[in-house]
């Protein structure tokens, strides 16, 4: 790597042999050991049997066995729901610190506020919540004592799907802040003179204009949304105490121990949410595509 | 349309939403916070004291801001070469690492974790021989750790290297190479005395974003053994109350420091990481 000599010609116009390739072979060396190889080894694992012979079996019992398919629909409908949720909360906040009319300065606390909460995850945050809306929590004392509402009592419960919806929603929603936040920005005041001057009331110009141009990234935000509450245990798990079925827990308990009591099943439920969190990305990716004809 | 431009005007539903998400956002942290400080009304911060004063805590919290500042240090190392070159000699590789530095979106923390533990926990052979090179890494504490930090380098990826990336746009890197080059500067000093000083505010937001996602993960940290703060914390609460609490508002704070520091040296764009 030492190399002292002046070389200005080849700066302008490298000829690429394999000498230049070396240059981002220790990258390419670490992602192959750390992410491909594991990666790569939970694939062809979720492909063999307990007798290390090729099949399908594994595959076809993710979408049999019932304990399967109910962790992934738990997770699904989850990740839809919060995805939603925080999406919707979002995209209202976002806007009202962008175009409005809430004054500049909750814009830039919003933001920082944001930062920090789609950050604040895991095992500190389903503290916060036992301590907001557990049986024992702030919360639920408030609408006791004061709105005479025991939420308990209502059916309420902080370790099931609707509560660990709302704790997800805590990292969701500030997720959706930071995305549409700029893609709000994009929307050109000339655009809204144009409509204006054509005749067009401020609903039109929302449903016609703005609408259609925001579409692509709301879409794609929410989808990315989708996949961060897809992917997480450690909330799920700090909460519930792996009590709840979602498939990152089922995950979890299979790699404690053998739970499934077959690995290839095991590998395969990993390899089925390893797919699912790829479409998530090539359909962002595609949709951010989509956004930046209109918004740069 | 009245109602629409009064709404304009006065922004009312702005003013709704904004405060409807203060309090999603505050609640939380005030139950928290209360409750840490309602274990005995004579000593308030005694939740605090506690905590403070057990011996596990400061060795998991050390031995977790070792590993962040580890990770940051290697990721460092590693990607701000691999980053200068592209921009330098290879841009026909971009698309294809900004692709690999994605991968870690696709695969989760707990896949991570297993296929690393399924790779690592049978011995390195040379290859096609039982000849064994190396006893398995998740055997021996210095192999956990390797794999703890590769792992965390993995979840920071995506972040450093755009972090990096976007760093080094607003730099004339071509320029400044070839000014060093023919004032006699080597790749290394090329690197470090010119490069890294002109993109230190982005990777001080990378390192940033890196040590609010290592300081309290609790996947890898559990799975692979290690005795980090996330695991300690998690333990904590399943046989404590008020410690458990005062430490999330701790982590809290930490992660706001965090962010606020990144808030300060990129004036401005948030950032958000993925360590749920």
């Amino acid at each position: 790597m030492a190399q002292t000599t002046v070389n200005l010609k080849s700066n302008t116009a490298a000829p690429t042999n394999w000498k230049t390739w070396l240059g981002v072979a220790p990258f390419f060396l670490f992602a192959i050991l750390f992410l491909f190889l594991p990666s790569l080894r939970l694939f062809t694992a979720s492909f063999t049997d307990i007798d290390g012979k090729f099949t399908f079996d594994n595959i076809i019992q993710l979408f049999s066995e019932p304990f399967i398919v109910e962790a992934y629909k738990l997770s699904i409908q989850i990740s839809a729901v919060t995805a939603l949720g925080g999406g919707i909360l979002g995209f209202l906040l976002a806007y009202s610190v962008t175009v409005g009319g809430l004054p500049k300065p909750l814009r830039s606390i919003l933001i920082t506020f944001s930062g920090v909460a789609s950050n604040f995850a895991g095992v500190p945050l389903a503290f916060a919540f036992v301590a907001t809306l557990g049986r024992q929590g702030f919360v639920t004392h408030i609408l006791k004592d004061y709105f005479n509402v025991n939420i308990y009592d209502a059916g309420f419960n902080l370790y099931s799907f609707i509560g660990l919806s709302l704790v997800y929603m805590y990292f969701q929603f500030p997720l959706m802040v930071l995305i549409m936040a700029p893609a709000l920005d994009g929307l050109k005041r000339e655009w809204r003179e144009a409509a204006e001057n054509l005749g067009a009331s401020t609903t039109q110009y929302w449903l016609k204009v703005a609408m259609p141009v925001l579409l692509p990234s709301i879409l794609g935000a929410m989808i990315l949304l989708f996949g961060n509450a897809f992917g997480a245990y450690a909330t799920a798990y700090a909460l519930t105490g792996g009590r709840i079925g979602i498939v990152t827990i089922q995950i979890g308990a299979q790699i404690r121990g053998d739970v499934l009591y077959n690995p290839g099943l095991g590998y395969a439920m990993a390899i089925g949410m390893v797919a699912i969190m790829a479409i998530s990305l090539a359909a962002y990716s595609w949709l951010q595509a989509k956004t930046e004809r209109w918004l740069k | 349309m009245s109602f629409m431009s009064r709404l304009r005007r006065f922004p009312f539903w702005s003013w709704l939403w904004f405060v409807l998400g203060a309090l999603y956002f505050l609640l939380p942290l005030l139950a928290t916070f209360e409750f840490s400080l309602s274990w005995d009304p004579e000593i308030p911060f005694k939740a605090y004291q506690r905590a403070f004063e057990d011996k596990d805590f400061w060795e998991t919290f050390m031995y977790s801001n070792v590993l962040a500042l580890t990770t940051i240090f290697v990721s460092i190392i590693l990607i701000v070469p691999t980053a200068y070159w592209i921009r330098l000699r290879l841009p026909q590789a971009r698309r294809f690492v900004e692709f690999i530095t994605l991968m870690p979106f696709v695969v989760p923390a707990i896949i991570l974790v297993f296929g690393l533990i399924r790779i690592y926990s049978a011995p390195v052979n040379v290859p096609f021989t039982e000849i064994q090179l190396m006893q398995p890494l998740t055997n021996f504490k210095v192999g956990t750790n390797i794999l703890i930090v590769a792992g965390y380098m993995v979840l920071a990826m995506p972040y450093m290297y755009r972090s990096v990336d976007t760093g080094m746009r607003t730099v004339d890197i071509a320029t400044l190479t070839e000014a060093a080059q023919s004032l006699g500067a080597n790749w290394f000093t090329i690197i470090t005395r010119i490069i890294l000083p002109n993109i230190r505010s982005a990777l001080l937001s990378g390192a940033l974003l890196t040590f609010a996602i290592v300081v309290g993960e609790v996947t890898l940290a559990s799975f692979l053994g290690v005795d980090a703060f996330g695991p300690y914390l998690f333990l904590l609460g399943q046989h404590r109350a008020y410690e458990p609490a005062a430490l999330s508002f701790v982590s809290f704070l930490l992660t706001w420091f965090a962010m606020g520091m990144i808030q300060l040296v990129t004036g401005g764009q948030g950032q958000a990481a993925g360590a749920h």
